[in-house]
């Protein structure tokens, strides 16, 4: 069975995020007052064949954690986007 | 004896030739050695050049590992052998586990290409080996991820065991504890985000990166 799954990484807690921090400096010059907090990451969306909806979570967290994050920096997060009926 | 060094090119590689050159313009012999490559036996140094391994997609460094060659370096800096990544070349590295940490976007979001004061701090490397503790380098640095980053639990490790080969003494990048360049415990690998190959003539405007060279090139041979 094939699932759709959302990997989000991001940089770890502690770690300086100057992209952010000028997006959320720019903001107020559009009018966006109040708005704060403002990190930046990446975001990939993959389909991994998988066995259950558990097995298909514990692969992508795998990937992530080796290859798609790099986890001196930042850290990742998997979700499970609505999966395919099945045939 | 001839120093034979291996200058690694990835694809995206930009920096091999002005490494060659510096190996040359010392007394050694340089090979251009293309990244699937499996083998490095009969080299007596290996460097990874700067540039843009395999476009940096991902993040600097990231695919780089998957490529033959760099399984060849890790052997080759497992067996003593004195491996030096320059800017790329050092994010190669600690992407492939070969030295800790990482290299961040610089604080300030620019890239920066100028010609900074680098201070040595520990002689016990490869590549410092020749050079004299608190020595000033001016030499170039060209980088847009070059804030050296990691845990403070490597901080420590890399302080306690005299890793931290050279300091900025501005720091331009926003790098944790003015940190250029870094060596594994052993002292035989080294990355470091300055191009000490772009030092190495007045007509370059500096000549302050011979220094690093000589002493790769002098400690190489001694390995045989």
């Amino acid at each position: 069975m094939r699932f759709d799954v959302l990997v989000e990484v991001r940089l770890r807690p502690g770690i300086a995020d100057p992209q952010g921090a000028t997006i959320e400096r720019a903001l107020p010059a559009l009018g966006f007052t109040g708005v704060s907090g403002v990190s930046v990451g990446k975001a990939f969306r993959l389909s991994i064949e998988a066995e259950s909806a558990v097995d298909a979570e514990e692969r992508a967290a795998d990937l992530a954690r080796r290859l798609l994050a790099n986890p001196v920096i930042e850290d990742s997060w998997v979700t499970l986007l609505d999966p395919e009926p099945a045939p | 004896m001839t120093a034979r060094v291996a200058i690694v090119v990835y694809p995206g590689s930009n920096c091999e030739h002005d490494a060659a050159e510096a190996v040359a313009a010392l007394g050694g012999s340089a090979d251009l050695v293309w990244h699937g490559a499996t083998d490095l036996a009969g080299y007596d140094a290996v460097v990874l050049p700067g540039g843009f391994a395999h476009g940096d997609y991902l993040r600097p460094g990231a695919i780089a590992r998957f490529s033959p060659v760099t399984s060849a370096v890790a052997a080759f800096a497992r067996s003593g052998g004195p491996v030096v990544g320059i800017c790329n070349g050092f994010q190669v590295l600690t992407e492939a586990g070969l030295l800790p940490g990482a290299l961040q976007k610089n604080r300030g979001l620019a890239f920066l290409c100028t010609t900074v004061g680098l201070r040595v701090e520990s002689t016990r490397s490869v590549l410092t080996s020749r050079a004299i503790e608190g020595q000033v380098l001016r030499i170039p640095i060209n980088h847009f991820e070059g804030n050296y980053t990691c845990s403070i639990a490597t901080l420590d490790e890399l302080r306690d065991g005299d890793r931290v080969v050279l300091r900025y003494e501005v720091n331009p990048n926003g790098s944790v504890d003015d940190i250029a360049g870094i060596c594994n415990e052993e002292g035989n690998v080294v990355g470091l985000m300055p191009h000490p190959e772009r030092a190495i003539d007045d007509l370059l405007g500096s000549t302050d990166g011979r220094v690093l060279w000589a002493a790769l090139l002098a400690g190489a041979p001694a390995r045989r």
